[in-house]
């Protein structure tokens, strides 16, 4: 698997990027106001526990079904999408979907590439390797935009930039946007970003967008979307190539029908988006617009490793509504660029270690304080603290005999961890031996180091009681 | 090997265990949900679609190209394109609406003309969701994709005996899997966007306004 240097960031840095994020009342109050209002529209969607538990378990369903004959299905997609005239490509790692994009680009002579909004092009890289290779790849759906001419990332995957004040924005537009003066007016804002945009989607030679549903049965895409940049990037160029990770497919059209209601519900807390775009192939003969040509990249990246382990699996049901991290209290307060990886929060918390390997995210399971709000919220049941739980196993052991070592398996181990518990097991299981301790331990306490490595970094130090629970019952007996 | 054969064999592999199809679920979950009755679907439709910021008018089936003219003039809409091949456009044509655009050759050959020298387009609909206040677009070759986004203005006329409860009616009734459209669409509010501070803004890329016609037989309101 290639593991994208550019946007990884070490473990270590984990923790000082989250800590600078803590320290930052701007950022904090970016979030926490976001996150909050997510949460109460998304609540506002849901005002039956018992309908929305209904909709989750069907949902599940649907998902678990639908990955339960993966390869079916996407062979059944494959060739119902040939016949509707869509050329279908497979690409294992990042590196070879870029390059499989690239070929196309310049079969083309392509230039421009407008871009809708796609997570999996994210995970890729696609944006670099495509300007390494002289093609400007644009972003257009608002945020996206926002955060590419700043020159960052998206820092949650419904709202990239969500980071952003108004005034940051405007002061942005000023600076990078020929012409524009500065205007904190939202309605302007999003009137330059049009007027750059529209001339963009007219010149562009190619579109690009991902995925939210790709239905087996028809060999048809759906994508969802408020903005219409989507709808553009589909329709306008000659040429249009989605992108997407091999886990999206479902047999039936009727069985995206819980799924979306679900998706923009627990996304945004909208019943729907303005858009529900359902594309089945290029334009055909006599038709008056609509790409010439059309492509389907489906993405690997890790997702097969995933997929190996039967609890592991359940990562794939996510259909990335960005729920999990709405409720998050982690992310709340660290932001979502803290994490260094394309998906932030819980979801990537989980989904990361098998697009980069742990040695790359070996930490990130331990983002969590393990409050459960995120399984709580997920539309397709996907339990979260539960697959926390087992990648920090695996993140600090060897794999269990039978089963084959995830990328940077063990990664996390820490020689000073293991001996704490190796003498920790070897005290507690020798019943003569740990009253001797108890009893040096609480006659002894004065002598407790008040640094305590990686305890006292944010905690008081641990110091034992003046006598122990045995001693204390003893008393009370007499 | 190629990518798609590693793949593939990987989650062959896996051996996933068979689940039980979900159709069942499907039908049972929707069929356990309160409808909406017949009579109600129309009047339930603009209450949503209007909160979704689209503007309705409700006319009798006969009347309303009148109605389209009030709208032309009253919105300043200088070019209106529309579709020739249809029965609206015909009905248009004859009408002696101003400003008549068709939309009669490929995009190739007028892309900068659609996209700078349009005011606004009329479409037809296969019908709508009264549940949500949404349309369903069914662009072919008469009526293209581009219409219902790239003028500013989007005009949609909706025939109130169309209007179905929800999606799903839409999908199960009208048979979609059993023929598609290079591009079906849903189509619920004008553009818009929050991705600036979660401040909501209309037209963002597609249409600033949509107007939906909604066709009855009773009287103007």
């Amino acid at each position: 698997m290639s593991t994208q240097p550019l946007q990884f960031v070490p473990g270590s840095e984990f923790k000082r990027r989250a800590a600078e994020v803590v320290a930052n009342p701007f950022l904090r109050k970016s979030f926490r106001g976001a996150m909050d209002f997510l949460m109460a529209k998304r609540a506002a969607q849901f005002p039956d526990p018992e309908l929305l538990e209904r909709q989750r378990t069907l949902a599940e369903h649907i998902r678990r079904y639908s990955l339960s004959r993966l390869p079916q299905l996407l062979e059944q997609l494959e060739a119902n999408l040939v016949k509707n005239g869509v050329k279908v490509h497979w690409a294992e790692t990042p590196d070879e979907a870029n390059a499989i994009i690239l070929g196309i680009c310049r079969e083309h002579g392509a230039e421009l590439m407008v871009k809708g909004k796609s997570m999996v092009s994210e995970e890729v890289e696609l944006n670099h390797a495509m300007e390494q290779n002289g093609i400007e790849a644009l972003e257009s759906d608002m945020g996206e935009y926002i955060v590419q001419l700043a020159g960052e990332k998206p820092s949650h995957i419904i709202m990239p930039a969500i980071h952003k004040t108004k005034q940051q924005i405007a002061k942005l537009f000023e600076e990078k946007v020929p012409g524009v003066s500065y205007t904190e007016d939202v309605d302007a804002l999003i009137q330059v970003g049009r007027d750059v945009l529209r001339k963009k989607f007219m010149d562009a030679d190619i579109g690009l967008s991902g995925v939210n549903f790709a239905v087996a049965e028809t060999g048809t895409l759906c994508l969802v979307e408020n903005e219409g940049n989507g709808r553009m990037c589909t329709t306008v160029p000659d040429v249009h190539i989605a992108i997407t990770g091999i886990e999206k497919v479902v047999e039936k059209l009727e069985h995206v029908v819980p799924l979306y209601g679900l998706l923009t519900r627990s996304a945004t807390g909208q019943a729907i988006t303005t858009y529900f775009n359902v594309i089945t192939g290029p334009r055909r003969n006599g038709e008056k617009d609509g790409p010439k040509e059309m492509h389907l990249v489906l993405v690997d990246n890790g997702r097969t490793q995933a997929f190996a382990d039967e609890q592991l699996r359940q990562t794939l049901q996510c259909i990335r509504c960005g729920a999990c991290m709405n409720h998050c209290p982690v992310y709340t307060r660290i932001g979502g660029h803290a994490y260094g990886t394309t998906y932030p929060g819980p979801i990537g918390e989980i989904i990361s270690p098998h697009m980069m390997g742990l040695a790359a995210t070996h930490v990130l399971p331990g983002a969590s304080t393990l409050c459960g709000a995120c399984g709580e919220v997920c539309p397709v049941k996907i339990p979260i603290p539960d697959l926390l739980i087992r990648l920090r196993e695996e993140a600090t052991h060897d794999a269990k005999p039978g089963h084959a070592p995830l990328v940077g398996q063990g990664a996390g181990k820490s020689t000073f961890a293991s001996l704490a518990y190796k003498g920790f097991a070897f005290l507690y299981s020798r019943p003569a031996l740990y009253r001797t301790f108890a009893w040096a331990a609480t006659r002894f306490r004065f002598l407790t180091p008040s640094n305590q490595a990686g305890w006292t970094v944010t905690r008081t130090p641990l110091k034992p009681a003046a006598k122990s629970l045995r001693e204390l019952l003893a008393e009370r007996r007499k | 090997m190629s990518a798609r054969d590693k793949i593939l064999g990987k989650l062959r592999a896996a051996q996933a265990r068979p689940l039980p199809n979900p159709d069942d679920a499907v039908v049972a979950h929707y069929a356990s949900l309160p409808r909406t009755a017949q009579d109600q679907l129309a009047q339930e439709f603009a209450e949503k679609i209007t909160a979704w910021h689209a503007e309705v008018h409700t006319v009798p089936r006969g009347q309303w190209v009148d109605k389209l003219k009030d709208i032309v003039a009253e919105k300043g809409i200088r070019t209106l394109l529309y579709p020739p091949a249809k029965a609206h456009g015909k009905a248009l044509e004859a009408s002696g609406v101003a400003g008549l655009k068709p939309y009669d050759r490929p995009i190739d050959e007028w892309k900068q003309e659609l996209f700078e020298g349009v005011d606004a387009a009329i479409t037809g609909t296969r019908g709508a969701i009264a549940e949500t206040g949404t349309l369903i677009v069914w662009p072919d070759a008469d009526e293209p994709r581009l219409m219902s986004l790239v003028p500013p203005i989007h005009i949609a006329l909706v025939d109130a005996d169309t209007i179905v409860p929800t999606l799903y009616d839409a999908i199960t009734a009208q048979g979609w899997s059993q023929g598609l459209p290079t591009n079906a669409l849903l189509i619920t509010g004008p553009s818009k966007t929050a991705d600036i501070q979660q401040t909501l803004a209309y037209g963002a890329h597609g249409p600033k306004e949509l107007i939906v016609l909604l066709l009855t037989g009773e009287a103007s309101q």
